[in-house]
C-alpha cells in the first residue's frame, strides 16, 4: 500500500466517490419506483408476471459492457455522457427489482386484502393504506440487493471513461499501481454498506408494526412517565 | 434495428466463423472458462450449503459473505488480482468463483432449507442416518431450487466473463472490447448478443435439467418447478425472517 | 412396559418442559397422552424414540435402558405417526410404507409386498399404491402413515395427534380403525392428544398432563370420568358445564357394566367389565372395550 500517493490523492478520491453516489442514487430510486406498480401488475396476473419476469431476466443477462454502449447508440447521445451509465444502472435495477415487487405483493396476505376491500376501501386506498404498507419488508429485502449491485456495477462505466470509482481500476491496471486498485474497492464495499445501512434505517422506520421490542419498550416508558405532567 | 440488423449480418457472416480465432473459437473458450468456474464454485458451495440448509447453523454468515460477494465490483477484483499474479487464467478464474459462489450457496442451502421440516421429523422419527436424511429427503426436494440456484450461477459467470476480454483474455468479450476500441458499434453488439445468447441457451437447457429432475410427486403440489432463479434471495430472506419468528 | 423413571427436560433458555415425570406404560394397551398445549406431552412421547434426550432420569422399555441404545437403531424398531402424516412427498405410497424396511435392508420386492398388504390391513384400496402423498386426501394419508409406523411390526407404536388436522367425519372413521386394528394387533400404543373425547374414546389408560408434564390424574377413562381428580380435571373434561360428550350414567348401568351416555341422555356404549370388575390402570393387559353406535358388532 502506498500511503503517500493516498494522502496526497484525497481530494480525487472523495470527488470519485460523490460521483460514484450521484451516478447510483438515480437508478437506485428509479429502480424502486418503477418496478412498484410492474411488480403489482405482476402480482395480479400470471401473464403480466410471466412477460415482466422473462424481459426482466433477459435484460439482466446482456453485458454490462455492452448496454452502456448500446444505451447511447440508441438513444443518440453521446457515449460519454453519465447519462447513459445511470440509464443502463437503472435498466439492471428494474429487472432485478421486479421480482422482489412481484414477491413482494405476492406476500400481502390475501385476508387481509380481502378484508380491506369489504370494510370499504377503494381501490387506491387499499393500495396505498394496506398493499404497499405490508409489501415494505419484502420490496426492501429486495432494494437493499440492488443497491449493492449497481454500487459495484457502476465500476464498468470505466471501461467505457465515465469518471467514477471504478476508473481506480482501469487506472491501476494500466500503471501496474495496486494502491489505486485497493482503494477503489475499500470505497466501493463502504459506499455499498452506506446505502445499506442507510436503507435498513428507513425500512425499519416506515414499519413500526414489524419491532415488536421497541413498541413494548415504548408501552412501559408511556406507563412509566409521569401522568399528565410535563414538569 | 438498422444496427441489430447489421449486428446478425456480422455474426453469420461467414467470415467470422472460418478465419484464425473466429467466432467459434471465441464461443468455444467462453463456454469451457465459464464452465470450469461454474463447476469450482459448486463443488465448494454445495456441500456448505447443504451443511448450512441441515443444521440451519451458519446462515448469518453465509448470508454475510453473499453480501460482500455481491458488492465486490468484479472490474476491481480482476485488476488487483491480474496485478498480482500477472495476466492468465488463474486471476480470472479466482473472481468468476468468487462471483458464483454466493447464488449457488443460497441456492444450495434454501434448497434444503425449503423442505418441510415436518417431512425431515419424520424421516428422523423413523430411523433415518443424518446422511440417509441429506441423501433421500433433502437433496430430491431440493433438487428445483438447487438446480434454480446453478441457473442463476450459471447466468452471472457467462456474462460477467464478457469483462475478463478488458484484461487480455479471449472469449465472445473480445467483441466486445474490439467494438469499444474501434468504435465498431455493429461488432460490440454482436459480441453482446452472442454473450446473451449463450447465457440465455444454457439456461434453457438448465431448465429443461430442472424440469426433469423436480420429484414427481413434488410436481404438482409445491413448488413451481420453473421457480426462476432470481427469486431465491427475495424467498431466502423470507423463509429466514419466518424462521426467526417462529 | 415402557417406564419413564424421574425424568425432566431443561431446554437450553431455562424452560421446563418436563419435571420429574415418572409413569409406566403397559404393554400391548393404548396409553393416551392429554393435555393442552405446554403440558409436555408430545416432549415426553418423543423421548421414547430419542427424538428427544431428558435432561435427567431415565426411560427403560421392558427393562432396557434407552440412553444405551443407538438412536438411529430404536427408531426403526418404533412405529411413529405424527399428525400431518410427514409422508415424503417424493415416494410413492407404497414407497413410503416400504420406507424402513428399504432402510433395514429387506429386499425391495418383499417390502413392496409387505407394504401391499399393509394397505389392507389399514383399509387402502390398492389402488393407491402408485399415486404419491399429494395425490390423497388427508384421512387416507393418515392412513398410509400408519401403515408406515407398521411396517416393522413394531412392538410399540407412538402416535403424535395423527388425527387433528382431518376433518371430524374423517377423524372419526380412524379413531375407529385405530380400534380395530388395536383388537387385531395389540400393540403398546402411546397415543398423544389434546382431545379428551379422543382420549377416553382409545384409552385403556388415559394421563392428564398440565403445564411441565404434571400428571393430574391417570387411570381408565371410566375412573376419569366418574370422579375428576380435581377441579382442574373437571374443567379439561367439560364435566363442570355439562359440556361433556360422554359420561357413565349411573341409572343405565347393569352390574359391573356401565353404559356411557352423551350429553342429552342417549346412550352410546358400554363399558363391559367381562371378569365381573372393573379394571383398573395398574392391573396389567385386560380386556376392556369400549362399543358404540358405529362398530356395536366388533366387540363384547
Amino acid at each position: 500500500m502506498n500511503w503517500v500517493w493516498i494522502g496526497s490523492n484525497l481530494g480525487l478520491i472523495g470527488g470519485r466517490i460523490l460521483e460514484h453516489l450521484a451516478l447510483t442514487a438515480p437508478p437506485i430510486v428509479i429502480g424502486l419506483v418503477l418496478s412498484i406498480p410492474l411488480g403489482y401488475a405482476a402480482s395480479r396476473s400470471s401473464v403480466a408476471r410471466s412477460v415482466l419476469l422473462s424481459v426482466g431476466g433477459i435484460l439482466y443477462t446482456i453485458p454490462s459492457i455492452a448496454l452502456l454502449v448500446l444505451v447511447p447508440v440508441t438513444l443518440g447521445l453521446a457515449i460519454l455522457d453519465p447519462f447513459n451509465l445511470v440509464f443502463a444502472l437503472s435498466i439492471y435495477a428494474v429487472a432485478i427489482m421486479v421480482r422482489s415487487a412481484a414477491d413482494a405483493f405476492a406476500s400481502v396476505p390475501k385476508d387481509v386484502v380481502s378484508s380491506a376491500t369489504s370494510t370499504g376501501y377503494s381501490g387506491w386506498q387499499r393500495f396505498f393504506g394496506v398493499e404497499l404498507p405490508l409489501a415494505i419488508p419484502v420490496l426492501l429485502a429486495g432494494i437493499r440487493v440492488v443497491s449493492v449491485s449497481t454500487v459495484s456495477l457502476a465500476s464498468v462505466g470505466a471501461l467505457i471513461g465515465i469518471d467514477q470509482l471504478g476508473s481506480f481500476f482501469t487506472d491501476a491496471f494500466q500503471r501496474s499501481f495496486l494502491t489505486e486498485a485497493i482503494v477503489g474497492i475499500v470505497a466501493i464495499l463502504l459506499l455499498a454498506a452506506l446505502y445499506d445501512v442507510l436503507l435498513a434505517r428507513i425500512g425499519h422506520a416506515l414499519t413500526p408494526w414489524t419491532h415488536q421490542q421497541s413498541a413494548q419498550t415504548a408501552v412501559l416508558r408511556l406507563a412509566s412517565a409521569p401522568v399528565g405532567g410535563d414538569s | 434495428m438498422n444496427l441489430f440488423a447489421s449486428a446478425i449480418a456480422w455474426i453469420l457472416d461467414p467470415a467470422h466463423w472460418t478465419n484464425g480465432p473466429d467466432i467459434s473459437a471465441h464461443l468455444l473458450e467462453h463456454l469451457a472458462v465459464s464452465g470450469l468456474c461454474v463447476l469450482i464454485a459448486v463443488v465448494i458451495a454445495l456441500p456448505i450449503g447443504i451443511a448450512i440448509g441441515h443444521t440451519g447453523a451458519g446462515r448469518g454468515a453465509a448470508i454475510l459473505v453473499s453480501n460482500v460477494a455481491r458488492a465486490l465490483p468484479t472490474l476491481g477484483l480482476l485488476s488487483i488480482l491480474i496485478l498480482l499474479l500477472g495476466i492468465g487464467l488463474l486471476p480470472i478464474t479466482i473472481v468468476l468463483v468468487i462471483l458464483a459462489i454466493p447464488p449457488m450457496l443460497a441456492g444450495a442451502y434454501a434448497g434444503v432449507e425449503s423442505v418441510d421440516r415436518q417431512t425431515v421429523d419424520a424421516a428422523r422419527a423413523m430411523g433415518m442416518t443424518e446422511w440417509q436424511i441429506i441423501a433421500r429427503v433433502e437433496l430430491p426436494l431440493a433438487l428445483p431450487l438447487l438446480i434454480g440456484g446453478l441457473r442463476a450461477t450459471a447466468l452471472q459467470v457467462i456474462a460477467t466473463l464478457g469483462l475478463a476480454s478488458a484484461f487480455a483474455f479471449g472469449g465472445l468479450g473480445i467483441y466486445l472490447i474490439n467494438g469499444l476500441t474501434q468504435f465498431d458499434f455493429t461488432q460490440l453488439l454482436a459480441g453482446a448478443i452472442l454473450i446473451t445468447a449463450l447465457a440465455l441457451l444454457v439456461d434453457g437447457l438448465l431448465a429443461v435439467v430442472q424440469r426433469f429432475v423436480v420429484p414427481r410427486g413434488v410436481a404438482h403440489g409445491r413448488s413451481d418447478p420453473n421457480t426462476p432463479p432470481k427469486r431465491t434471495p427475495a424467498r431466502r430472506r423470507r423463509a429466514l425472517q419466518e424462521g426467526m419468528q417462529s | 412396559m415402557i417406564e419413564f423413571r424421574d425424568v425432566s427436560k431443561t431446554y437450553p433458555d431455562g424452560t421446563h418442559a418436563v419435571r420429574d415425570f415418572s409413569l409406566q406404560i403397559p404393554a400391548r394397551q393404548i396409553t393416551v397422552l392429554v393435555g393442552s398445549s405446554g403440558s409436555g406431552k408430545t416432549t415426553l412421547m418423543r423421548m421414547i424414540n430419542r427424538m428427544v434426550d431428558p435432561s435427567s432420569g431415565s426411560i427403560e422399555i421392558d427393562g432396557q435402558d434407552i440412553s444405551q441404545v443407538e438412536p438411529v437403531k430404536l427408531r426403526r424398531g418404533i412405529g411413529y405417526v405424527m399428525q400431518n402424516s410427514g409422508l415424503l412427498p417424493h415416494r410413492k405410497v407404497v414407497d413410503n410404507i416400504a420406507t424402513v424396511p428399504r432402510l433395514t435392508g429387506v429386499p425391495k420386492e418383499q417390502a413392496r409386498t409387505r407394504a401391499l398388504e399393509l394397505m389392507d390391513t389399514v383399509g387402502l384400496d390398492r389402488a393407491l399404491a402408485d399415486r404419491y402423498p399429494s395425490q390423497l386426501s388427508g384421512g387416507q394419508q393418515q392412513r398410509v402413515g400408519v401403515a408406515r409406523g407398521l411396517a416393522v411390526d413394531p412392538n410399540i407404536l407412538l402416535m403424535d395427534e395423527p388425527f387433528s388436522a382431518v376433518d371430524p367425519i374423517v377423524r372419526d372413521e380412524l379413531q375407529q380403525e385405530v380400534l380395530r386394528l388395536q383388537s387385531e394387533l395389540a400393540k403398546t400404543i402411546v397415543f398423544v392428544s389434546h382431545d379428551i373425547d379422543e382420549a377416553f374414546l382409545l384409552g385403556d389408560q388415559v394421563v392428564v398432563l398440565a403445564q411441565g408434564g404434571q400428571i393430574v390424574q391417570q387411570g381408565t377413562p371410566e375412573q376419569i370420568l366418574a370422579n375428576p381428580a380435581n377441579d382442574f380435571v373437571a374443567t379439561f373434561i367439560g364435566a363442570d358445564r355439562g359440556k361433556r360428550r360422554l359420561s357413565v350414567s349411573p341409572a343405565t348401568s347393569r352390574g359391573d357394566d356401565r353404559v356411557l351416555v352423551d350429553a342429552g341422555g342417549y346412550p352410546v356404549g358400554v363399558i363391559s367389565a367381562p371378569e365381573g370388575r372393573l379394571a383398573v390402570a395398574d392391573a396389567g393387559p385386560k380386556s376392556r372395550s369400549v362399543s358404540n353406535k358405529t362398530d356395536q358388532a366388533g366387540d363384547a
